[in-house]
């Protein structure tokens, strides 16, 4: 059964009650937008139905780039022709999605005249998401964003639109600039961004502080976390200040430290920061008592991803702690090593963690010349990748070579 | 020596691969660029000149990036998602 009549039983079901709601929205936007109207349409279809209604990919972009416009067809054009073609543009958001109020108006102008004007506000890309328009408006709509000072985001097999968390603009527990950083790799990598090279996507997220406010240790290729390497600062006036007002120290701070490595003697606080694993449970509970470390740096993870074609990984550790500082060469020398050997060995649809689980982490980091740390291993037994060749003597293989003939 | 070879003879080379591979296979451009290393040899082509090859065949409207369930350069042709 089709709709096209313009009903939508099934949608005004998730119209009730006071919260937000996608059908009011895309209702609103209807009401002077056929497009928007027939998206409606084949919404209602495909709850009837049970059933996807959309075909994604293609050829469609805009001239020069490889990503940032995702190509969506309706695989019922004929019912809902204004939807017939349905793309999305992936639009680079600003460091941390910090925005005037004129540029936001900017945004929304430039989509309601050539869009559906519907967008994501913002995608789980972290881009601002424009949903909704035909092939011949994406060169026109490209050429307004970058009159506004807007570019397209990434898409397809490449550097996807890097993110960060507020960082030092709004937050006390930033460990580095990650705003800085972010538009520094956005910068740096913009032939890779637009130009879709790798075997898959891989994706950059900085977060300031353990917190990880941008999930980066679940969402990023390259999880840049910040951290400290010495101790955390105490101010143990303000620790008996929150004792004083009833918070139970030993059991809610003390008692949740997930390495048990701070006491408290009802005066006096201390820490064996040897053991501190940096959970940020503590400096949470007690924000005007515990701060970071003063000597300050991002530990460098590697490897999440959500489940497409493989399942679900989160990102290991790979560098414990390095300086952030621009113009971040370290870095850069370490993300060229890992592409070049990734882009070389990896197969198609192969996102970089998963091309270390095939070859192997001790394999993968020799080709990038990393050394392999104690740090990189999640839990006892884990991670054997370490092979103490010394502590084999030459002969042994000839041996055991023997023995099984 | 060998001439020095230039990005726009790369990006013949790499044009006529992707035009003999159409409709048979579709190639990534590291497919195209481990090619062209191995057929001009690693001392006259490298990575850098690959990338300005491949930059060319985009920008002079030759060759398009396309996305299916991966990202591809191909001739320039109507997707038939696009005919409904």
């Amino acid at each position: 059964m089709s709709n096209t009549s313009g009903k939508t039983p099934k949608l005004d079901k998730l119209d009730k009650g006071p919260w937000p709601s996608f059908v009011k929205e895309i209702k609103r936007a209807a009401e002077k937008s056929p497009m928007s109207k027939d998206l409606l349409g084949q919404l209602e279809l495909s709850y009837e139905e049970k059933i996807g209604h959309w075909k994604h990919g293609g050829i469609v972009g805009v001239f020069g780039y490889g990503g940032g416009v995702i190509g969506r067809y309706s695989d019922v054009p004929d019912k809902f022709p204004n939807v017939a073609h349905f793309h999305t543009m992936r639009v680079n958001m600003p460091s941390a999605w910090f925005y005037s109020t004129e540029a936001l108006r900017k945004l929304c102008d430039i989509w309601e005249k050539h869009g559906s004007g519907l967008l994501n506000m913002h995608g789980s890309t972290g881009d601002i998401i424009f949903l909704g328009t035909v092939t011949d408006k994406l060169e026109p709509i490209f050429a307004e964003l970058t009159e506004a000072g807007f570019d397209l985001g990434g898409s397809g097999s490449d550097v996807r639109t890097p993110s960060c968390c507020v960082g030092p603009a709004r937050c006390e527990w930033a460990c580095y600039d990650t705003l800085n950083l972010c538009y520094d790799l956005t910068m740096h990598y913009q032939d890779e961004l637009h130009r879709p090279a790798f075997p898959y996507k891989f994706k950059f997220k900085c977060a300031g502080c353990p917190n990880d406010c941008v999930a980066s240790v679940a969402r990023a290729d390259m999880s840049i976390i910040g951290t400290w390497k010495d101790g955390i600062q105490i101010d143990n006036g303000a620790v008996k200040e929150y004792a004083d007002k009833g918070m139970n120290i030993q059991k809610d701070v003390c008692g949740n430290c997930p390495a048990k490595c701070m006491e408290w003697d009802g005066s006096t606080m201390a820490i064996d920061n040897s053991l501190c694993r940096r959970c940020m449970h503590c400096i949470n509970v007690m924000p005007k008592a515990l701060r970071p470390g003063k000597e300050r740096g991002a530990c460098i993870m590697i490897g999440s991803k959500a489940p497409i074609v493989e399942g679900a990984l989160l990102s290991s550790v790979l560098v414990p702690f390095m300086k952030m500082e621009p113009p971040y060469e370290e870095l850069k020398d370490l993300v060229e090593k890992m592409h070049d050997i990734w882009c070389e060995e990896g197969k198609n649809r192969e996102r970089i963690g998963e091309f270390i689980q095939r070859v192997g982490l001790g394999n993968f980091l020799e080709a990038i010349e990393v050394e392999p740390s104690p740090y990189m291993v999640e839990h006892p037994r884990d991670n054997p990748y370490v092979f103490y060749e010394e502590y084999f003597e030459e002969g042994d293989e000839d041996e055991g070579e023997e023995e099984d003939e | 020596m060998a001439d020095e070879l230039t990005a726009e003879q790369v990006a013949d080379a790499m044009y006529k691969m992707v035009a003999d591979a159409q409709g048979q296979k579709k190639l990534k451009p590291m497919d195209l660029q481990k090619s062209m290393i191995e057929y001009f040899g690693g001392d006259r082509c490298d990575k850098k000149l690959c990338k300005a090859a491949i930059k060319e065949l985009i920008e002079s409207g030759r060759c398009v990036y396309t996305y299916f369930g991966g990202s591809f350069i191909e001739l320039p042709h109507e997707e038939g998602a696009a005919k409904g």
